[in-house]
């Protein structure tokens, strides 16, 4: 009777921590009950994991003799691997955080296929439908560990520019089939039982290599702008390794966990990609070309330098203002003092807003995070389908770090590589301020008419620098009491 | 009573097929403001790998098996633990109009406007 408690102790707590899981991302949908939505999630996972050292009163007998030592090795490397990475991401800086999520992400991954790789060495599997299920998942997330790495490299500055090689494709192709067919082999060979795959360590390391090398491959020629999709595609992927990991281990509960988690990446891998006119497959498979030879010959007017004081004070006496914040404002650290700029317009009766365009970021949402971390309220920040419409009523808009997602051209040019692409309606606002460093292009490499527009004027400079300005201009005003 | 509950082939599938939905359902409600640590979240979620990796460096028989559990434990350890920080970290600071003058930034707030109102009355 006693030797039935810890196995139902487990089966149970994961049963409830499967449960949590689900009901926490419910609540992270919300930004009023997804601060405790993380923390019912994070229950759920401390009580898996601690439950999980009851699988020492049912080891394998071979392992038996190892016991002691293998329960050494889980708290060492529970403590170390979880110790490092919970002081990393505490002091990691918001704007790392794509690079980040990709690391705890590739991690994952390679858990999965650590995993899978013990299943084989081991010889644990049963069967040629479980061991098709391991290797699949060895697969997967071997790719996963691999490409999150270099995802990372890429969005750390370890990687600067994107690789790309005359017949990619077809190398990539090769690697995978050959790697494919190493798993074909395993399985035909150990389909009757007789063969173990333990005699066939070689073939083992060569699929893992295999899969880590496409990992590689497959990531490597993916420009910065491409990122989000790569670690929405790559969170994915960790999430069905996991799953598939879970049926071979018969464990319930990372099934499930594994499942959502493959959801949720496949749909805002698609959110992202919608987002930024482009298909998965194309992100994946076709990059983006050398830059594109676009004409642009249809762009009439001038561009318009403005003072940043006066831009400032024009905003200070408008009735609406729209800010559309895109990643340069990041790059210039300036999310504090917009903010601070934005209470002074507040405070002078001005209704302020925040546009937030989708792929405004190195991964899906991460603006919205920069501003909340400059303290700005969620109820002031919009998406592209609520605020598009307000433009047209709207006195100011001010751009500051976006270029691609205000270009006009993505509603009207046919021949212009973002045509089609969702934009923020920017130009349709009576005046349209645009902070810029300089007279450079966007991530696409196209002219933008917006600029040119006759109702647009443009200030240059860093745009910390430029929202100092504004706010001494505008404070200036304040400290006259008689000049209103 | 098992350690593992060993599931037939479709069983295994109607799991996964659930699963797969509700993550779909749940994670399509996600407005986009919460993209990121929704990502991070469910990256947090899938740590869960760990407790496989555990049950498998527990069972592991050989030195090759304990060197590969070790660094899988590691991992999936690092993996939690890391999606955990910094999506709590993430959430904390989405704040609403009327909860965000907390005191720490209400201090350094506009000793200008402050005045200002009072300038407006005499």
């Amino acid at each position: 009777m006693l030797t039935a408690l810890p196995p139902f102790l487990i089966v149970a707590t994961d049963l409830v921590a499967a449960f949590l899981f689900l009901f926490g991302l419910k609540r992270m949908a919300s930004p009023v009950t997804a601060s405790s939505g993380i923390s019912v999630a994070g229950v759920g996972m401390l009580a898996a994991i601690l439950v999980s050292f009851l699988y020492v009163f049912g080891v394998d007998p071979t392992a038996r003799p190892n016991l002691a030592v293998n329960v050494g090795l889980v708290i060492v490397a529970l403590l170390v691997g979880g110790g490092a990475a919970w002081w990393g991401g505490k002091k990691v800086a918001m704007t790392a955080m794509p690079q980040m999520v990709a690391l705890y992400n590739g991690m994952g991954g390679g858990a999965a296929a650590g995993i899978a790789a013990m299943e084989l060495f081991g010889n644990k599997t049963r069967g040629g439908k479980e061991l098709t299920v391991t290797l699949l998942g060895a697969l997967i997330g071997a790719v996963s560990l691999s490409g999150s790495l270099v995802a990372w490299a890429k969005l750390d500055g370890v990687i600067t520019k994107p690789l790309q090689i005359r017949g990619q494709q077809l190398i990539n192709g090769a690697v995978m089939l050959a790697t494919l067919a190493v798993g074909g082999y395993l399985v035909f060979a150990a389909h009757d039982g007789a063969v173990l795959t333990t005699v066939m360590p070689a073939r083992i390391w060569f699929f893992f290599g295999g899969a880590l090398l496409f990992g590689i491959l497959m990531s490597l020629p993916i420009g910065g702008a491409d990122m989000p999709v790569l670690i929405s595609v790559y969170n994915a992927f960790t999430g069905l390794a996991v799953g598939l990991e879970g049926f071979v281990l018969k464990n319930p509960a990372l099934m499930v966990a594994g499942m959502v988690v493959g959801a949720a990446g496949l749909l805002l891998t698609q959110l992202m990609a919608r987002a930024m006119n482009r298909s998965i497959s194309k992100v994946l498979f076709a990059h983006f070309g050398p830059a594109p030879t676009h004409k642009h010959g249809t762009v009439v007017g001038s561009l318009k330098p403005v003072e940043a004081a006066d831009a400032g004070i024009f905003m200070r006496y408008a009735h609406s203002v729209i800010i559309v914040p895109g990643y340069g404002l990041a790059v210039a650290q300036g999310q504090q003092k917009l903010y601070e700029f934005v209470k002074l317009l507040q405070a002078a009766g001005v209704g302020v807003k925040f546009a937030v365009h989708p792929v405004a970021g190195r991964m899906p949402g991460q603006m919205d995070v920069l501003l909340a971390e400059a303290g700005v309220p969620y109820d002031l920040i919009f998406q592209l389908e609520d605020i598009n419409a307000e433009f047209e009523h709207t006195d100011v808009a001010l751009v500051i770090g976006a270029n691609d997602v205000v270009n006009p051209a993505a509603r009207t040019e046919k021949a212009s590589p973002i045509y089609g692409m969702p934009i923020l309606d920017a130009d349709k606002a009576k005046k349209v301020y645009v902070v810029k460093r300089g007279e450079g292009k966007g991530y696409a490499g196209i002219v933008n008419a917006l600029f040119y527009a006759e109702n647009c004027q443009m200030v240059y400079g860093d745009a910390q620098a430029v929202l100092i300005k504004m706010i001494t201009a505008v404070r200036g005003l304040r400290a006259r009491p008689a000049g209103k | 009573m098992q350690f593992q509950l060993p599931m037939t082939g479709f069983v295994a599938l109607y799991v996964c097929m659930l699963a797969g939905f509700a993550g779909w359902v749940i994670i399509g409600r996600v407005p986009a403001i919460l993209h990121t640590p929704l990502m991070s979240g469910s990256n947090f979620i899938h740590g869960i790998v760990v407790v496989g990796g555990v049950f498998a460096l527990l069972n592991a028989g050989t030195k090759l098996e304990q060197a590969i559990g070790f660094f899988a434990v590691l991992l999936g350890a690092g993996n939690a633990a890391g999606g955990y920080a910094v999506t709590d970290r993430m959430l904390a600071m989405f704040q609403s109009s009327a909860t965000s003058t907390h005191p720490a930034k209400a201090a350094h707030k506009h000793p200008i406007s402050a005045k200002a109102p009072v300038v407006k009355k005499v």
